[in-house]
């Protein structure tokens, strides 16, 4: 069964191949006629000559070493890991959707500018805010969006600010896009009860802030109560109130970011929308926002005009272009296919469940046996997630929150997200999404408590978790320290000890 | 309950028992009834998979695609065949529904992905390290502007004309957060980006110089000049490049590029109506620290086995917060994983055939249509020209169920009468023929040859 790891490119053999070129039904002209001398590529890319069935296994093969949303149980927190309805792929992969040309011609492409146009009503109803652009790329672009048409609407009052306000809590997406947005990072603290620290914020909100970044519910799971006062303080500083949607998950149907004071919000389609993760993307983060921050929306705007649809390029005011074309359409058509299978009352009850699951699962860890060693952080009902702090494992047990982490993948379960967020020691931070049935949250709530009690007996095997996967703990450290970030062959890297080992001939590896 | 959710009256009962609450309600104590919604959402109601997929379907209907017109659209994106391989693989839940990579032990077949991603761009673009993608090419553009930020800490980029439209505007766009001043250089009479000119905008304050190869007419550009005059003055010179016409072409690395980014969708990823594809990020070793996104590295496990590890992450936001080297968070890894499938099917052999396929047939098209060219010199897989009378020239091709081309009048107002024509291996000898029928000049026992 096991093999040895192999890449792509040490299964290649001169002369196989998987592709057959199309007839050249033109004349043969030599390349040397029609380039020049100097810009022809020399010698080829060095890429895999392997057959198609190889190729088939190679990949199928490395896909049986990822564990993935289907296969089981997958909490990881801020993340959102629900369930990707089928259809959606099906939806997707029709012909006139998968191979619409973008710069199709609008009165050609009304099916796909009419989707574009309802995902962008139903999305601003869902949000609370009237005006959407469908096009950023993925969360982090959403923000930046965020705080680039910020930046526009003060610039277009005449003011300058410098500085964004985040909570100590935030995602690290957060500050990253601040300082890429050109302004400077305050942080916010975080009061007892795990808000905003009010006064705090009071301090802080002057004429340079341009803008307060949130998520509410906030990565501790916790809506803030004081939410309105926030909002106030914010509007009343000159500032905008942005939105982080990565939590939106909690509250569709139930609260709208809109109607709590918020001018602009990024909606994550590949969290609370379905969009399937696969490994790393891809995502989209369309943004909502208010009338004021409207003028300086990205181009091209959909827009209806007698019942035609059209896009709009000629916005004077706007911020200009994120990316290419309309933004990632693929992930539009699966989204919009959730919210026409769910309608309003069906993304109501996906809140709910999101959020009565959570509650749950956090009742079952507060179980003795469990809550000794796994305290949850700012205890009290919590929204679509919760953090536990591995504090007391660590000092009573002796394993960390990233052995108990480690330890899980021996159970099937992907780990919470850990070590986040900053201000909780040892954090666990644990979604469970409304996709899960009771019975998959009481089996995760049984694992916790194995790997517990295990490590009272013996610590050691949750330290060296773990022990069933198809590698075990990895050298990060020393990949970091000499990074090997592409495949050579053998003679390439004469000087790389880890090289030595010769890789085995092609075809050779089979399982 | 909705179909996606699994919530029995037992299990209410016994859930809100065990968390010590009477009802739904008061989980939701917490949110002040005055920002509460107090009504549904005005949304349809939801409705099963099959009236769904009908109405999805319905939509799809009213499109016109690559399915049903013989297109020469391109200007960024390509009708390329995907091969059934790449549906099938990438379909599999394993590829297709796990996060991104956190915990290496159960994800070393993404991360092995990535990993030979990277080979692979690495040897499309010459440069040795490239990451695991970005969004897409546009704001792959931007991204390599903000490095040049990062790097020089100089305020000024300068950018050609023969950029694609879509990657100057997103790098004015994000340029004006990081800071930075964007300033365009010309194209010369040919549709060259004019050498001299971009040498003399390039001063001592010029972070990176932005080029693009093919360019966006089309135009093979002479890459050694333009790497020359643009790292004059200490800047650095990016170069955008499609990676299909780099099968042909001498990789902007051996030129002395510093950065080659660009839109991937040509290698094996669909349409889609503009996305999801994949943008490329390639380096000079220099750089590796300063890169965005993931990069997947080779390392050993305990038992010295060989493995995979996202590296370099003090880089990234959710280690490095503000002082991160970009706030790249989810980028586009099943794309990428279509790209990597895509270059091996082709394989090394495969790869060059298709590039000399495609530099054949559109130096074809390009005689065959007859039309007063805007970019006469060499071109890979696209070129411009002028068209008489172009409306009732894109009139005419519609008829013939052709559609042939971009117009360049929205981003070019200089070639209001021009146009901007593709070939793929879609795209045969027959249907070039058919185009040239349709909007082509005439020309007499020239056609075949």
């Amino acid at each position: 069964m096991s093999e040895d790891t192999i890449t792509v490119f040490e299964r290649s053999s001169p002369g196989r191949r998987a592709f057959t070129a199309p007839e050249t039904d033109v004349p043969e002209v030599p390349v040397e006629d029609l380039l020049p001398a100097d810009q022809i590529r020399e010698r080829p890319a060095e890429l895999p000559e392997i057959t198609e069935p190889e190729l088939a296994r190679h990949y199928t093969t490395l896909s049986s070493k990822n564990f993935h949303l289907d296969e089981g149980f997958y909490p990881l927190g801020s993340c959102t890991m629900k369930h990707n309805p089928k259809l959606h792929e099906r939806v997707a992969a029709l012909s006139g959707h998968a191979r619409l040309h973008p710069l199709q011609d609008p009165e050609y492409a009304q099916g796909a500018l009419e989707l574009m146009w309802n995902l962008q009503a139903a999305l601003g109803e869902i949000a609370g805010l009237p005006h959407v652009s469908l096009q950023p790329s993925a969360g982090s672009h959403g923000e930046l969006a965020g705080l680039l048409l910020t930046r526009a609407y003060h610039e277009d009052r005449g003011e300058q600010r410098t500085k964004v306000l985040t909570p100590d809590t935030a995602h690290g997406t957060n500050p990253a896009t601040v300082t890429m947005a050109g302004y400077e990072v305050v942080k916010v603290g975080t009061a007892e009860d795990g808000g905003v620290d009010l006064d705090d914020l009071r301090d802080q909100a002057g004429d340079d802030v341009a803008c307060l970044m949130l998520t509410n519910p906030n990565t501790l799971g916790l809506f803030d109560r004081n939410i309105e006062e926030i909002a106030r303080i914010v509007h009343d500083a000159g500032a905008t109130l942005y939105y982080d949607g990565a939590n939106l998950n909690a509250v569709m149907g139930i609260a709208r970011p809109g109607d709590m004071g918020f001018d602009i919000v990024h909606f994550n389609l590949h969290k609370t929308f379905t969009q399937p993760h696969g490994g790393g993307g891809p995502g989209a983060g369309p943004i909502a926002c208010s009338d004021r921050i409207e003028p300086f929306l990205p181009i091209p705007q959909v827009v209806e005009r007698d019942g035609r649809f059209d896009l709009d390029h000629d916005r004077p005011k706007s911020i200009g272009k994120l990316r290419g074309f309309q933004g990632n359409f693929g992930v539009f058509v699966r989204s919009y296919a959730y919210i026409r299978s769910l309608g309003g009352d069906g993304l109501k009850d996906v809140s709910e469940v999101a959020v009565l699951n959570a509650n749950y699962l956090k009742a079952l860890l507060a179980e003795p046996g469990i809550a000794e060693y796994l305290p949850v952080a700012f205890d009290r009902i919590c929204m679509h997630e919760f953090v536990v702090s591995g504090a007391g494992a660590k000092e009573t047990l002796g394993i960390k929150t990233l052995d108990i982490a480690k330890r899980m993948l021996d159970h099937d379960v992907h780990p919470p997200t850990v070590y986040f967020p900053l201000l909780v020691d040892e954090a666990l931070m644990i979604e469970p999404t409304e996709t899960e049935v009771k019975e998959r949250l009481d089996h995760f709530a049984e694992v916790v408590r194995s790997i517990l009690e295990e490590a009272k007996e013996d610590p050691e095997v949750a330290r060296s978790a773990p022990h069933t996967t198809p590698v075990r703990r990895l050298d990060e450290a020393g990949a970091a320290k000499r990074p090997v970030v592409r495949w050579r062959p053998v003679d390439e890297n004469p000087g790389d000890p880890d090289r030595a080992r010769k890789a085995p001939a092609s075809g050779s590896g089979a399982m | 309950m909705s179909r996606y959710t699994g919530v029995t009256d037992e299990d209410l009962r016994a859930m809100l028992g065990a968390i010590g609450v009477d009802s739904l309600e008061d989980l939701f104590a917490d949110i002040p009834d005055s920002v509460r919604l107090g009504r549904d959402i005005d949304l349809p109601p939801g409705q099963s998979e099959q009236e769904v997929y009908e109405h999805l379907a319905s939509l799809a209907a009213r499109n016109r695609s690559a399915e049903e017109e013989i297109t020469f659209l391109g200007a960024g994106m390509y009708d390329h065949y995907v091969p059934s391989l790449i549906d099938t693989l990438l379909s599999r839940s394993e590829f297709l529904t796990p996060y991104t990579p956190y915990q290496p032990e159960i994800s070393q077949g993404g991360l092995q992905v990535m990993f030979e991603f990277q080979t692979a761009i690495s040897e499309l673009t010459g440069l040795p390290v490239s990451n695991a993608s970005v969004y897409e090419g546009p704001s792959a553009v931007a991204a390599a502007g903000y490095l040049a930020k990062l790097e020089t800490k100089r305020h000024r980029l300068v950018a050609s004309r023969g950029l694609h439209p879509h990657s100057r505007a997103a790098l004015i766009t994000h340029a004006a957060g990081y800071g930075m001043e964007v300033v365009e250089s010309p194209l010369d009479d040919e549709g060259h980006t004019d050498v001299e000119a971009l040498a003399a905008m390039v001063d001592n304050d010029t972070a990176a110089a932005f080029v693009q190869q093919p360019n966006f007419l089309g135009t093979v550009e002479d890459l050694g000049a333009l790497v020359e005059a643009g790292k004059s003055t200490g800047a650095m010179l990016v170069c955008a490049a499609d990676p299909i016409a780099l099968s042909v072409l001498k990789p902007p690395g051996e030129f002395g590029a510093d950065l080659c980014v660009g839109e991937g969708q040509a290698l094996g990823n669909r349409l889609d109506f503009g996305g999801p594809s994949f943008g490329f990020f390639a380096a000079d070793e220099r750089f590796i620290r300063k890169m965005p996104g993931r990069i997947a590295g080779e390392t050993r496990d305990v038992d010295g086995r060989r493995g995979f590890v996202l590296t370099l992450q003090t880089r990234e936001q959710h280690i490095r917060r503000e002082k991160a080297t970009h706030n790249i968070c989810t980028a586009q890894a099943l794309n990428a994983l279509a790209g990597v499938v895509y270059l091996s099917w082709l394989g090394k052999r495969g790869f060059v055939e298709l590039g000399e396929l495609l530099l054949r047939r559109t130096h074809y098209a390009r005689e065959t249509l007859g039309l007063d060219p805007i970019n006469p010199g060499a071109v890979v897989r696209e070129f411009a020209v002028r068209v008489p009378d172009l409306d009732a020239a894109l009139a005419r091709a519609r008829e013939a169920g052709i559609n042939p081309g971009y117009p360049l009048r929205r981003d070019f107002p200089e070639f209001s009468d021009g146009l901007l024509v593709a070939v793929t291996e879609r795209r045969t000898k027959e249907h070039i023929d058919r185009l040239a029928a349709a909007i082509g000049a005439p020309k007499p026992a020239q056609v075949g040859v």
